[in-house]
């Protein structure tokens, strides 16, 4: 354990802190930031009233829209040359959400991610491969930080590059790995099939941790059996601080949040009521301690249930659930995070209509395959064959800019995608649910 | 002398063509020419019919994406070389093919190759200093 002194703290302590640090970020919200101000003014709030955990309720949610509304800097509640890190959610257009980080806020998410590894067994005995993408995206330079704050020998070697990945991980005695869990499985697959000397139990690899999409049961066995080693789930969202949120434990069941740092409430996504312990809906985070990107009741849209129980690993932390689904129709494929609306948005830019179309997303093996079809209409069609493909060949190559992800584009005729109420039935998603 | 070709996007499964063709059927419109170009998941059907107005208006009706071309009809002779004699002429003047077919039938007994341009003005003058005769439009379309 990384920090027993707080991950095993007695629920009134734990409760005594958080309200000691809900207060000062509350506070420092209202201060430093002209939305928060507004919207507690709105409500009729102010942080003098917050006595207790439970006049929390009486602050209102932020959203995701209100965080795109405000992208890049409207949520900082830090001046910019306090500030040394930004990242960003997947996506480069007006849909993302930024985040920035003063260096105390580094070093929470550091703290927060050697704990995470720890959680999964490592040490700075270990040798950890980060094969999480670099960049925006918070996977690889969270995981990074966390594993040099442990002590670890980091491999900072990025994800893609399949053959690369598996040659460092045998070559420099990889112990443990970091990445999605379908990239996992596309590695395990892509050994089994190019590799043919390359046997997983052979190498030092003993643990991963895995996260930044929703997985399965199944895909963690699948993973366990190929590789030879213990597969936990890690869970964070960036807009939160990116992984590091919370993380499983040597009891594989559940995932302990660490509520020193957020306090993590479950509504009614429709009344936005909060529910008793227990209870599955969506969960809100509250940031307790931090500068720049101060959280207050985010609204994640992540379906989940909360639980309190004496586990294995020693730590009282609450434990979440695997996320069962989301209350909004965000997709993830391939730990991107996409919406309908974007892939509309960028159909509408190309063709300068609104055409119908659909998103089906299925997994083929490991990955995530996403076909967007997209009827033809007359303002779209041209009899000539070059100028149709050159119309599917502009989707793709802005859907691979705008989303970072390669999709399958299909022209199909009108009327021949699904509807529904005369709506046509945006997306089908084939992947096995949790 | 210009034709009306009808364009119609397909998806590459089954039943497709047959829908249009019901529809046509079922409208009395006769078929001179049918051709399709493809790619992997769909085509584009090419169609020259005696009533293409009436046609095309049909197609809509049943929300298939259609759209009007012009095209020509070139005349030419029923003898080796004849083709290429015709395509060397629009080499020397420059003038790019957007694609080409056959005419199913004959115009006074002599073969037809059916031209999409994407200049058609330059085209006709091209086909008309060399010489060659086009097949009257209202040979195959009535409207």
């Amino acid at each position: 354990m990384f920090n027993p002194e707080f991950e095993r703290l007695s629920l009134p302590h734990l409760k005594e802190l958080q309200l000691e640090r809900l207060k000062w970020s509350v506070r420092h919200s209202y201060e430093h930031n002209a939305h928060y101000r507004q919207t507690f003014d709105a409500a009729g709030f102010h942080p003098d009233q917050l006595k207790s955990l439970d006049d929390l309720q009486r602050v209102p949610f932020l959203t995701k829209q209100e965080m795109r509304e405000r992208a890049p800097f409207g949520l900082f509640a830090a001046p910019m040359k306090d500030v040394i890190r930004v990242h960003s959610s997947s996506g480069t257009t007006g849909n993302a959400t930024v985040v920035g980080y003063t260096r105390s806020d580094i070093d929470l998410w550091a703290t927060l991610m050697a704990r995470t590894i720890a959680s999964a067994g490592g040490s700075s005995e270990d040798v950890l491969q980060v094969a999480y993408g670099y960049g925006l995206f918070t996977g690889g330079l969270g995981a990074h930080y966390g594993g040099e704050k442990i002590g670890a020998t980091v491999i900072p070697i990025s994800g893609g590059g399949t053959d690369r990945q598996l040659m460092v991980m045998r070559d420099f005695g990889t112990t443990m790995l970091a990445c999605t869990p379908s990239y996992a499985i596309n590695m395990a697959e892509f050994a089994a099939k190019q590799m043919p000397d390359f046997d997983f139990r052979k190498t030092k690899l003993r643990r991963g941790i895995f996260g930044a999409e929703p997985w399965t049961e199944g895909m963690r066995q699948e993973i366990e059996q190929a590789m030879g080693i213990d597969a936990y789930d890690i869970y964070g969202l960036s807009e939160v601080i990116g992984p590091g949120v919370s993380c499983e434990c040597s009891a594989k069941s559940g995932l302990h949040v660490f509520e020193d740092f957020f306090l993590v409430e479950i509504i009614d996504p429709e009344t936005g009521q909060v529910l008793p312990e227990g209870e599955v809906g969506e969960i809100v985070y509250t940031s307790l301690t931090k500068e720049c990107c101060p959280v207050i009741r985010y609204r994640s849209r992540d379906i989940t249930r909360l639980y309190r129980e004496g586990c294995s690993c020693g730590r009282t932390l609450v434990k979440m659930e695997k996320v069962r689904g989301r209350s909004d129709d965000m997709l993830i494929i391939r730990g991107v995070n996409v919406f309908p609306s974007q892939i509309e948005a960028l159909l509408m830019e190309i063709e300068g209509v609104e055409p119908h179309y659909q998103i089906i997303v299925d997994r083929q093996g490991a990955l995530d395959d996403i076909e967007v079809r997209v009827e033809v209409e007359e303002e779209i069609f041209s009899d000539e064959l070059k100028v149709m493909n050159a119309l599917s060949g502009k989707i793709a190559a802005r859907m691979r800019s705008i989303l970072g992800l390669s999709a399958k584009i299909t022209l199909v005729e009108p009327q021949s995608i699904e509807r529904s109420q005369g709506k046509a039935k945006r997306v089908i998603d084939r992947r096995q649910k949790i | 002398m210009i034709l009306t070709q009808l364009s119609i996007f397909l998806e590459n499964k089954p039943g497709r063509l047959q829908h249009i063709l019901q529809v046509l059927a079922d409208n009395t419109i006769n078929i001179q020419t049918l051709t399709i170009a493809e790619v992997n998941d769909f085509g584009i059907l090419r169609l020259l019919v005696d009533k293409p107005e009436e046609a095309f208006a049909a197609l809509r009706k049943e929300q298939i994406t259609c759209s009007k071309t012009d095209v020509l009809a070139v005349v030419i002779e029923d003898r080796p070389g004849a083709l290429h004699h015709l395509i060397d002429a629009f080499s020397r003047h420059q003038i790019n093919i957007e694609y080409v077919y056959a005419f199913m039938g004959r115009h006074e007994s002599k073969p037809v190759m059916i031209f999409r341009f994407d200049n058609l003005a330059t085209a006709m003058d091209a086909l008309q200093s060399e010489g060659y005769t086009l097949m009257p439009r209202a040979v195959i379309q009535a409207e």
